[in-house]
């Protein structure tokens, strides 16, 4: 089952085109990796996911992106519940200068949530899911930017699932971590696609490889080839997309 | 000539030039306080003018210079702010936008006398709020209020992008972010800004000549109707309006505003320096 599906999707920066007819199925419960060397566009496609481009001036996007089947592009969509179903990790762990236990519930604070035990609960909750609760239990009122990078971005995807939204978005998210950190995060992703579904942009072709079902290969605003990862890999049928995973280009 | 030489020659002059310019500073603090110290005692800086001003103390100019900064407090520092979020958070980069924060600059240009001529014509004159504490704060926050807007406008501009876009990712309103993101984190900034321009204001004679200075008052004031006496004009009248006024006087009146001014100043500092070690990114 499809939860993201996109349809003759354009998308520009004043004159200049980003994303060229991208059509695009995101399946629910599994990863979704999108490749392509820098300025392709595929940050700038998971970013029309939760509409994160509508902050940018000079934006115009025409076509569709129905997520479960409902249009979200149009002036009518309520923003706040969209971001709400569909959370986005950045590239750069960015905690907010506060305490651990603040991030976290920073986005149920947001949406009303005052009760204390109901925070608590649901802090402990997040943190359980990105593993970071036996760790930090004890220093939950530690400000956040003393953790190591890992920790940092395990707390960000932990104060995102914290809203419980059906998607999660990640843009580079392991790009500022060292191998080990990189390989326990792609860990966490695998444990996460239980619950929710993934959309990866990764510069890391072997990322791809490792953890994706499904994986697309953008070069210059097009989706050139979209298809499960295996065959990506072993069988492309784009001969720029075969230049690009053996190497020859990007 | 060899890159040692220069190097020296370069370090020598350049550490000179700074020397001078602090010099000035220096020289001002060691006269005002030689000759200002003599002067203030309990009696001056709590006490009522006497014998035309030739003795006793300065107390209605202090308490008319604090009424002032507290005025210019309330009406500066909460309009200030709330343009500033609005030009920095709110406003699209246009025309409009362009045309307002031209205009805010070209307020931080026009000279003090100006302000005090405009707050005669429209508070004084035409609003009818007289020669007032009123009129004076008035006239006083339309001048600070660029500083403040300037100074919040840059404090709100550190705050980083990403913690916007990580609280608008997350489903917060702009208003959300502004409140629970944005203004913490520039607070430190948007205080600094703000006592840095009250100091100013506490100093300022041109704008409050009109408006609210009172020559000779003996009393404290009643209300923001009442006209009241100042630092900076009680110095400008003992200086120039009163003969055979001892310069103790006139000198201990100036340390006491030097002295206010420079309270403001390193508390300004103070608070930065203090709320920045908070603040780690």
């Amino acid at each position: 089952m499809n939860i993201i599906e996109t349809n003759k999707l354009n998308l520009w920066y004043g004159a200049f085109q980003a994303l060229i007819n991208v059509n695009l199925n995101v399946a629910q419960n599994k990863i979704t990796a999108l490749i392509g060397p820098s300025g392709c566009g595929k940050s700038t496609l998971l970013r029309v996911f939760n509409r994160m481009n509508d902050l940018i001036e000079g934006v115009r996007i025409e076509g569709s992106v129905k997520l479960n089947g409902q249009e979200t592009l149009g002036a009518e969509t309520d923003l706040i519940e969209l971001r709400k179903r569909v959370g986005l990790v950045f590239q750069r762990p960015n905690p907010f200068p506060l305490s651990i236990f603040e991030n976290v519930v920073y986005g149920l604070r947001i949406h009303g949530i005052r009760n204390k035990r109901a925070l608590e609960a649901a802090a402990e909750k997040a943190l359980a899911s990105v593993l970071l609760f036996d760790e930090l239990k004890d220093d939950l009122g530690m400000n956040a930017l003393h953790l190591s990078l890992e920790q940092q971005q395990r707390l960000c995807i932990a104060r995102l699932l914290a809203v419980t939204p059906e998607i999660v978005l990640m843009d580079e998210p392991c790009s500022a971590l060292d191998p080990l950190a990189t390989m326990r995060i792609e860990e966490l992703m695998i444990e996460l696609k239980k619950h929710y579904s993934i959309v990866i942009v990764t510069h890391n072709m072997q990322q791809a490889a490792r953890i994706s079902d499904d994986c697309g290969y953008m070069l210059l605003g097009e989706l050139v080839e979209f298809a499960g990862t295996k065959q990506i890999f072993t069988a492309p049928r784009d001969k720029r997309t075969e230049d690009y995973i053996t190497g020859r280009f990007g | 000539m060899d890159v040692k030489l220069k190097e020296r020659i370069a370090f020598s002059i350049l550490l000179i030039a700074t020397i001078i310019i602090i010099m000035p500073v220096v020289f001002i603090m060691i006269l005002v306080l030689l000759r200002g110290l003599p002067a203030v005692s309990p009696e001056f800086v709590f006490g009522m003018p006497r014998e035309g001003m030739r003795a006793g103390g300065i107390f209605p100019a202090i308490v008319g210079t604090v009424y002032l900064v507290l005025g210019t407090a309330v009406f500066s520092i909460p309009f200030g702010i709330m343009a500033a979020i609005y030009l920095n958070e709110y406003a699209a980069k246009n025309w409009l936008t362009r045309v307002i924060e031209l205009a805010i600059i070209n307020l931080a240009g026009v000279p003090s006398i100006v302000y005090g001529l405009f707050g005669l014509g429209l508070f004084v004159a035409f609003l009818n709020m007289g020669v007032s504490i009123l009129a004076g704060s008035l006239t006083l926050a339309i001048m600070t209020l660029p500083v403040i807007i300037t100074a919040t406008k840059e404090a709100l501009g550190a705050v980083p992008r990403s913690f916007r876009e990580v609280s608008f990712s997350l489903g917060a309103s702009r208003w959300q972010t502004v409140r629970h993101v944005v203004l913490p984190n520039a607070i430190p900034g948007i205080i600094t800004g703000a006592i840095l321009g009250l100091s100013r204001a506490a100093g300022e004679t041109a704008p409050i000549l009109f408006t609210v200075a009172a020559f000779y008052l003996p009393r404290l004031p009643r209300s923001v109707y009442d006209q009241a006496m100042a630092l900076p004009y009680h110095i400008y009248v003992l200086s120039t309006q009163v003969p055979n006024v001892s310069v103790k006087i006139q000198y201990g009146t100036v340390l006491v505003l030097v002295s206010l001014v420079f309270i403001m100043n390193i508390l300004a500092s103070w608070l930065r320096a203090r709320l920045r070690k908070r603040k780690t990114w």
